[in-house]
């Protein structure tokens, strides 16, 4: 039997754990920075899309499982949470609350008729999903159709702060989305992560050693809905505005391509991908329909060249966890 | 090796409700009737009627293709029987998921290597710890919990001669390697009954003396039923061995007796086999 040069051992670990601290610092003191450099709308929006990819990559990236319907619990909280501030006059923190609950109660019902299916299936299960809870969208009369529903209004947080304020606003996107960052980072490193990092590397053995793998796929398939609906919560203060776009499959496909960007099962590459292609949206808008197809040569790019993404080629060179 | 099995090789599980007669100690932990398996028409396994006694390590031996992996995924719920039933410690397990099964402590491994590739071989064996110690659902808790398993883990390893890759991502082991972790990991759930898939195949001498001796000690208190290509390790470690081709038992009994019998013989030279 081949002797194995000798192993990296319990120190390699440590320093992985330590790039995670320094990128984490790093992040943000950049977006403490931020909002001085760019317009904060950009960064709250890039923020949000950055908590919606995290969420996703929760599942694809530790799970394996590819959900393409995650517009779904991102639209739909959207205009939840909308409605609930708008026509219900909740305060900021119920409407988002309840948009979010709404992506678990969603991510509950899809998970439970996606889960069982593997691979392909299980992505044209959620894309079916997703597409019909679209229509749904287009005919109810609350969303206002086309429209969405315009000018909710942002209120005050708990009371106090006046969220209409741009900075006030930022402040409150910013915590919301770091502290969801590192409950995501917090679920990966979990005993319950330990399990699905299991399952996504070989699903019969760990139901041979007597998981039941389905619960444990379907639990992290409500906690990304849960998270993908608070992002799409958030961006409805922010932009004072649900509309369609948000509960398309275009949306769908969106959140593939940011992690995929990014780097998939990294810890960064979600939120990096979700800057890039939000920046991007952003600072060609002028190209009009080109804007779709530098994004599929971005994708294809990233798929022949940064097979690992951006973050994940990183860290692979820098032979550092990210 | 001190191991805390004893308890559940001496738990009286009395419960059965299957009717198939008294525990005894020695008496038999698994029982098939009638099992068939019938893949579109190509019957992979027929009739199988199967005793394996409590404590015994019992060897299924055959051609290849005769069915015996077929056998092992009916057994553990992988597949469902088209016929038959299946009684294991008392218990109809026919009807039951295959997480179910390896609940009740009867654990399987697998033919092709079946590890956590880029899991370390600590963490390969972690997760199987995991399992048993419960709050495998605690998404809000730190892993660091887990140090306390990893003690028990590193036992585990030394017992196959893995201890000094315990930080070795699984993928980077040479294949005899990673068999040795299947089994610390199959071994970590403290299964009363463990099904073994070729666990041998693939490794160097010496590695399969120190299996061998480990499946020995083992059996003191539980039952193994193992696939073995090898038949001089079946004839040293094996108390009772089932041949099966195409499908069906061909001869069951010691090694002497299986050996010597003429039908055996002519499946075995009819493929090709010593
Ligand atoms: N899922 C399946 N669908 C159809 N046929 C199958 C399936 N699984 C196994 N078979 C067939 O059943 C027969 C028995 O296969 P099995 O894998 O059980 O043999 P085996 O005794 O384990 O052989 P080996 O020694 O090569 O591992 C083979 O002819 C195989 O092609
Ligand atoms: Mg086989």
């Amino acid at each position: 039997m081949t002797a194995l040069a000798d192993p990296p051992i319990v120190e390699a670990r440590r320093d992985g754990e330590r790039s995670l601290v320094v990128a984490f610092a790093v992040m943000v003191a950049l977006l403490v920075v931020g909002p001085f450099v760019v317009y904060p709308v950009f960064l709250m929006q890039a923020l949000c899309f950055a908590l919606f990819a995290c969420a996703f990559n929760l599942l694809v990236g530790y799970v394996g499982l590819l959900s393409f319907g995650h517009a779904l619990f991102f639209g739909w909280a959207s205009y939840l949470c909308a409605h609930a501030a708008k026509r219900w006059g909740f305060p900021p923190e119920a409407a988002v609350l309840f948009g979010t609950l709404s992506g678990a109660v969603l991510g509950l019902v899809a998970g439970s008729i996606a889960i069982r299916r593997q691979g392909i299936y299980f992505a044209m299960i959620t894309l079916a999903l997703a597409q019909m809870m679209y229509f749904v969208a287009v005919r109810a009369p609350f969303t206002g159709g086309e429209d969405g529903i315009q000018d909710v209004p942002r209120g005050h947080l708990f009371g106090v702060f006046d969220l209409s304020h741009e900075m006030t606003m930022y402040v409150f996107i910013l915590v919301m989305v770091l502290a969801s960052f590192l409950f995501i980072y917090r679920i990966i490193n979990s005993p319950f992560g330990e399990v699905l990092k299991a399952i996504r590397e070989n699903e019969p053995r760990a139901i041979s050693l007597g998981y039941n793998t389905d619960r444990y796929k379907l639990c992290a398939f409500v906690l990304s809905a849960t998270l993908a609906g608070l992002a799409g919560a958030l961006k409805a203060l922010v932009f004072q505005l649900a509309s369609l776009t948000d509960v398309y499959w275009t949306m769908s496909g969106e959140v593939v391509l940011m992690t995929l960007v990014g780097g998939l099962g990294t810890v960064f590459g979600p939120v990096v991908g979700a800057f890039l292609i939000v920046a991007m949206e952003n600072y060609l808008a002028q190209f009009g329909q080109w804007v779709l197809v530098i994004q599929g040569v971005i994708f294809v790019a990233c798929v022949l060249v940064f097979r690992r993404g951006i973050v994940g080629e990183l860290a692979h060179a820098l032979g550092v966890r990210l | 090796m001190p191991r805390r099995s004893a308890l559940y090789a001496l738990t009286d599980n009395a419960d059965n409700g299957s009717g198939w007669g008294k525990r005894v100690p020695g008496d038999t932990v698994l029982e098939t009737e009638d099992l068939t398996k019938d893949f579109a028409g190509f019957v992979a396994v027929r009739a199988v009627n199967l005793r394996v006694a409590r404590g015994a390590i019992h060897a299924m031996i055959g051609p290849n293709g005769a069915g015996k992996t077929t056998c092992f995924n009916l057994l553990s719920k992988f597949l469902s029987p088209t016929r038959g039933r299946i009684v294991f410690d008392g218990r109809d397990i026919t009807a039951l998921r295959p997480a179910e099964v390896a609940r009740l402590g009867l654990v399987r491994s697998f033919q092709i290597s079946a590890v956590f590739p880029h899991l370390t071989v600590l963490e390969n064996v972690r997760i199987a710890l995991q399992r048993r110690r419960g709050g495998s659902f605690d998404f809000w808790r730190g892993k660091s919990v887990l140090r306390t398993l990893d003690e028990r883990a590193g036992v585990l390893l030394a017992d196959v001669g893995l201890a000094a890759y315990a930080h070795v991502p699984a993928v980077q082991l040479p294949y005899g390697r990673k068999r040795a972790l299947e089994i610390a990991t199959t071994i970590a759930l403290d299964p009363q009954m463990l099904l073994l898939d070729e666990p041998m195949s693939g490794m160097g001498r010496e590695d399969i003396e120190r299996i061998s001796a480990l499946i020995k000690s083992l059996a003191v208190h539980r039952t193994v039923l193992m696939v073995e290509h090898n038949l001089s390790v079946v004839a040293n470690l094996c108390d009772r061995i089932t041949v099966l081709s195409r499908g069906e038992v061909l001869a069951e009994g010691d090694y002497r007796t299986v050996s010597a019998d003429p039908a055996v013989r002519e499946a075995y030279l009819g493929t090709g086999h010593a």
